[in-house]
């Protein structure tokens, strides 16, 4: 029986608002396991985002500050200028260089998950402009997490989708309209256990 | 080797390596926080061109440039001038105020890095035509970052992005005017420069060494973990005076910290707090 999902992780760039709000649009209020998206965004970019997704979601949305706490059934949106990275069951930021020329950067928040959570967690990749992913992907798939892709062809911007499935073998290839009953599936089995991960 | 074990064998390295620097070196990073300690490691390994962190612990015990390094790759940040520019702007709208009262000010940066935010608080101090009456201290860990940092010295290609962030944290001056330029580099007005002192302090050891109006300590603690973060808090508390200033960045926050009922915010979305008791 598969292992119970722990951490649900989102990235994308452009074309990341649309698609975010319709996948976010198709979770439940009841959905177990807390999802952290990194989307690409400006420094400045203002706080509107948030408000954005969370006038989609049934979940709360949120942007959380350093240290804050990982809950079940929230959803957790990288602040702008920095890393969001995973720490005994809390938020850590970071203010190392951009990667792929992005903080946050997806690449950053996937390797974290990858280490905190092994493969008791889901990943996934949406619309976007480069490769920032690809090498998270990779790292989940080490640690045998599962991923799923959007289909690039249903993609605004297929680039970032197309580089995972160039250097890993995705999961699920799905459109985007599919992708949140999928997880809904994935994520229901067992109750779940509280957040906990080896560095804890 | 399974993947788990070989996970399990890093975080062991870690500790040995964090340890071992600790007794050989006297600097301890045990406190840091775990997740981008972790990540700053594999890339200093990398960097220095070694496969496992024990051989990396290998080399750092017996190279002391080696070690130099790491301590400044740990303390590096990658920041730029005004970043934040709506603390900035608060800065000058309700911190400056206040100033203007005293004859003396003393601000305090801790963690200052490449010293970006410091020029950038001494431009917002010299637009206010206090900077005379300031004393600027800007700590940090590396000694290598700190001498970066006093020599004002900028790559050309980030003017662009330091220019719009000035101008948007409130700024009116032609930002230009503040440097000199050659075709690679953008070199600082000595005159910014003449009431800072750049020092090595270590947040995680050392005390207090001055009464400050203001100190400012942005995206400095989100590399502690919640121990060391609380004790620095103390540190900085002391250190400030009351009715003090304290600065933090935009996603750091007092709540949950023990010093948390001292102070009240200036301005809560930038982090601004006012020392009260």
């Amino acid at each position: 029986m598969m292992s119970s999902v722990e951490m649900v992780v989102i990235g994308a760039s452009l074309g990341g608002l649309d698609a975010l709000e319709e996948l976010l649009s198709g979770l439940p209020a009841d959905f177990p396991p807390p999802t952290a998206i990194a989307q690409h965004r400006r420094p400045d970019d203002s706080s509107r985002l948030v408000q954005l997704l969370a006038s989609h979601c049934a979940l709360p949305v949120l942007e959380p500050e350093d240290k804050d706490p990982i809950e079940p059934g929230h959803v957790y949106l990288a602040p702008p200028d920095y890393h969001l990275l995973i720490d005994g069951g809390r938020w850590s930021l970071s203010t190392e260089g951009r990667v792929s020329y992005a903080r946050p950067s997806i690449d950053v928040l996937f390797e974290s998950a990858a280490d905190a959570f092994g493969a008791r967690m889901i990943a996934v990749v949406l619309t976007g402009s480069n490769a920032d992913g690809a090498l998270g992907i990779q790292a989940i798939k080490q640690r045998g997490g599962i991923a799923i892709v959007q289909d690039p062809r249903t993609a605004l911007s297929p680039v970032a989708p197309q580089a995972v499935l160039d250097s890993s073998t995705a999961d699920y290839i799905l459109p985007l309209g599919e992708i949140s009953a999928l997880l809904v599936k994935l994520c229901r089995k067992r109750v779940p256990a509280p957040v906990r991960n080896r560095l804890s | 080797m399974p993947e788990e074990i070989k996970e399990d064998l890093e975080l062991i390295e870690i500790e040995l390596l964090l340890s071992a620097i600790t007794r050989r070196y006297g600097y301890d990073f045990r406190n840091y926080a775990p997740a981008s300690l972790r990540r700053r490691i594999r890339r200093i390994l990398a960097r220095e061109g070694v496969g496992t962190i024990s051989e990396l612990q290998s080399r750092i015990l017996r190279d002391p440039y080696c070690m130099q390094r790491f301590v400044t790759n740990l303390a590096v940040s990658v920041t730029s001038m005004f970043r934040d520019p709506v603390f900035y702007l608060a800065f000058r709208q309700q911190v400056v105020p206040l100033l203007r009262t005293y004859p003396f000010i003393r601000l305090w940066h801790a963690g200052c890095s490449t010293g970006e935010e410091v020029y950038s608080i001494a431009i917002v101090l010299h637009e206010a035509g206090l900077y005379d009456r300031c004393r600027i201290y800007a700590t940090d860990l590396s000694d290598e970052l700190l001498d970066r940092a006093r020599s004002g010295i900028y790559s050309l290609s980030h003017m662009r992005e330091f220019t719009h962030n000035y101008l948007r944290a409130g700024g009116e001056n032609d930002f230009s005017s503040y440097y000199t330029a050659d075709h690679k580099n953008a070199i600082l007005r000595a005159d910014l420069r003449r009431h800072i002192v750049f020092s090595q302090h270590n947040l995680v050891s050392d005390g207090s060494f001055n009464e400050f109006h203001v100190i400012l300590c942005r995206n400095v603690m989100i590399y502690f973990d919640m121990v060391l973060r609380d004790r620095v808090h103390r540190l900085l508390y002391e250190s400030l005076g009351m009715f003090g200033i304290l600065g933090l960045g935009l996603k750091e926050s007092l709540r949950y910290t023990p010093h948390e009922t001292c102070y009240e915010a200036l301005e809560p979305a930038v982090h601004l707090y006012r020392r009260l008791r």
